[in-house]
């Protein structure tokens, strides 16, 4: 088991250092970092000066290791927006999206699994048919519809919850939570559920597929020959051997939903980094840009590698020989 | 009659059917059979005959829309076919246990060979943890599994198919039931080990007075292991009697016919194909006798009346001819 994590950790460094490279690349191609961040009065005094702060005037190669060196120890470089410290940019945004993602997947995993159970084991019943049905307009509904839907239902007519930001944040380190304070929870729930009602359609879909397949193999049946109750086949039997794909599929889509809050953050206000990103883009402003890139990456690497890690902890015959 | 002479398994005029929108399908009609403690019943016939249908029947397990139309199935002195679900599971595996054809897939993966020893060990007998395990562990040390301190604790396909044979028999045997419904148990093993698997089953079910239901394809191993054979012919029973009867002094032309059609021990019955003619579609099954469109000796009678399974000598059998009157 040592041998297999370690060796997927060693898998995982590889896949950096070459999301890496893409970076320093698009950093080298976006033309002249200097001149995008100088006005027309900048002395060519102050502009070589800048060009030495930002290290371009060493090989491409030291450049290249310089960054990699950096960007392992959490140093992107300034913004050539506003001259910030780009970790620190991130840092006061990745919070907010990555509670409003997990939040996200809970709601998506508690709601999805048992419906997903539930309409394979009663399929053909009203009930369970409604439900596939709905999940199909889940499916396609644009998450920026449905959160406008919630903000005028639960905010505007209900007066419920509040349509916008974040809430009263309390601040652990360099972590800000919303967690902690009602109003920061209540300033959740909204987008939270806007952004899972797709993820549990997923969720839901793909466990009922699962289920049906895993419902026809013979060790539940055998398990039912074995005079072992019939939820206790299903939850504890039939559901573990539906995980892998779902597990997959959840990593899958904390990484994407970290990528991509962005709609349902701009709908809701939401200060995280898909907003910073989109500010980052319209001022091409090139180590955010980069920066976003190896973190994102990063994100769905250490994802695409803790899913490795617990396919072996669900399926024994994953662990390799004794 | 004597305590020990009470059948443990008796089945009254089984029907089984399967509504669609197309007709009701009959699987099984008007199977009757019983099997005393201690006893092993051999159940052969062509693939479609209904053997399994009969197990999952008398378990409850027909899978829908399947359902017992007609008959009864009595286990002891209790009736069990209008039981529900909840009453069936304390039935299934405490009573009834089952062994099933493909060993290699009839255990979780995702488990190990104990704890699912011990979840139907529990399920059944009540058990504290420990107790459960100590159970567990003399299963598989009854089975016949070396050093089963070490098995309890590994995953089912750290087990050859043998083994793994031998770790279904033991679930089956977990909560020591008084019937065994053993369908095809060796027919996914290996030739070699067959023979064990057999001789295990056999034994254990002598020893525990355990009757048995013992599905099979294979003539060899009925010869060896059961006491009774019982022949099954489109989801009826055509033939019922001792072992050494039914194989060598067959009543049945359709079981003549299968027993002439063995030229040696050991040889499967789906293979043989001297009957002309195949086994009808369960939804084309002829009037009358279903055996008349392939028997040599129908006569007029068996496309006209269905002949129901009369004792002869020592057996029972289905045939006008049997019956005393003509064809
Ligand atoms: N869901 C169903 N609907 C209708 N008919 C069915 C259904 N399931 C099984 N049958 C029919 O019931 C009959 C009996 O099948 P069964 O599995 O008992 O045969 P078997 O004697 O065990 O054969 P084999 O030797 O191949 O295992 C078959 O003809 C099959 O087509
Ligand atoms: S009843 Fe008639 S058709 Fe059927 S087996 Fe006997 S002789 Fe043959
Ligand atoms: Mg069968």
């Amino acid at each position: 088991m040592l041998v297999f994590i370690i060796g997927r950790i060693a898998n995982a460094i590889m896949v950096m250092l070459a999301v890496a490279m893409l970076a320093f690349l698009i950093f080298r191609l976006a033309g002249d970092p200097v001149e995008l961040m100088v006005t027309e009065q900048t002395t060519q005094a102050d502009r070589d000066a800048l060009r030495e702060r930002l290290g371009l005037n060493e090989s491409v190669a030291t450049q290249f290791v310089r960054f990699v060196g950096n960007a392992a120890q959490g140093d992107f470089g300034i913004s050539y927006r506003n001259g910030q410290d780009v970790l620190t940019l991130i840092g006061e945004r990745f919070p907010a999206t990555l509670e409003l993602v997990l939040v996200a997947t809970l709601i998506s995993l508690v709601v999805g699994l048992p419906l997903g159970v539930l309409t394979a084991i009663k399929r053909g019943r009203w009930y369970t048919e409604s439900l596939q049905f709905l999940s199909i307009i889940g499916v396609s509904l644009p998450s920026f519809v449905v959160g406008i839907l919630l903000i005028l239902v639960f905010s505007v007519i209900l007066g419920w919850s509040p349509s916008f930001g974040r809430g009263e944040v309390v601040q652990l380190g360099w972590w800000s939570t919303g967690l902690l304070t009602p109003s920061g929870r209540a300033a959740l729930i909204l987008p939270a559920i806007a952004l899972s009602l797709y993820q549990i359609t997923l969720i839901m879909r793909l466990v009922r597929a699962e289920m049906l397949e895993v419902l026809r193999s013979d060790y539940i049946k055998f398990a039912r020959a074995r005079g072992i109750p019939r939820w206790r086949v299903y939850f504890r039997h039939a559901l573990r051997n539906c995980l892998m794909p779902v597990v997959t599929m959840t990593a899958m889509n904390i990484g994407s939903l970290i990528a991509f809050a962005l709609i349902t953050e701009t709908v809701f206000q939401w200060p995280g980094m898909g907003m910073l990103f989109i500010q980052a883009v319209t001022f091409l402003d090139i180590p955010v840009m980069a920066a976003y890139l190896c973190i994102i990456s990063f994100i769905f690497v250490a994802l695409n590698t803790l899913v490795d890690i617990t396919y072996a902890v669900i399926d024994p015959r994953l662990r390799g020989s004794h | 009659m004597a305590e020990a002479d009470k059948a443990v398994l008796e089945v009254r005029n089984l029907r089984v059917e399967f509504p669609s929108r197309r007709g009701v399908a009959t699987a099984l009609s008007d199977v009757s059979l019983s099997i005393l403690p201690g006893e092993i019943l051999g159940v052969v016939g062509e693939s479609g005959a209904g053997k399994s249908m009969t197990g999952l029947a008398i378990q409850g397990l027909l899978e829908r829309p399947g359902r017992i139309a007609e008959g009864e199935v009595w286990l002891g002195d209790r009736r069990i076919d209008q039981l529900n679900d909840r009453e069936m599971e304390s039935i299934r595996g405490r009573e009834i246990g089952a062994i099933f054809q493909d060993p290699l897939t009839s255990l979780n993966p995702l488990f190990t060979v104990g704890s699912q020893l011990t979840e139907t060990i529990r399920q059944h007998l009540g058990m504290g943890r420990a107790e459960a395990r100590e159970r567990a562990i003399s299963l598989l040390k009854d089975v016949g599994i070396p050093s089963p301190e070490d098995r309890f604790n590994q995953y089912p396909h750290q087990f050859s198919g043998g083994m793994r044979q031998r770790v279904v028999i033991a679930l089956a045997l977990a909560a020591s039931p008084k019937l065994i419904i053993a369908d095809e148990p060796t027919t996914a093993l290996d030739v070699s080990i067959q023979a064990q698997i057999t001789s295990l089953l056999r034994k254990l079910c002598k020893e525990k007075q355990t009757a048995v239901m013992l599905v099979t394809h294979d003539m060899g191993v009925i010869a060896e292991t059961a006491d009774r054979i019982a022949v099954m012919y489109a989801g009826r029973l055509v033939e019922i009697g001792p072992v050494a009867e039914v194989l060598h002094a067959p009543k049945h032309p359709y079981t003549r016919g299968l027993m002439a059609s063995i030229p040696a021990l050991g040889a499967r019955v789906e293979r043989l194909n001297q009957i002309d003619g195949s086994m009808p579609r369960l939804d084309a099954v002829p009037d009358g006798c279903a055996f008349n469109p392939r028997c040599k000796d129908a006569g007029p009678r068996c496309s006209r009346e269905r002949p129901s399974l009369l004792p002869v000598g020592t057996g029972a059998s289905a045939c006008w001819i049997n019956a005393g009157g003509t064809a």
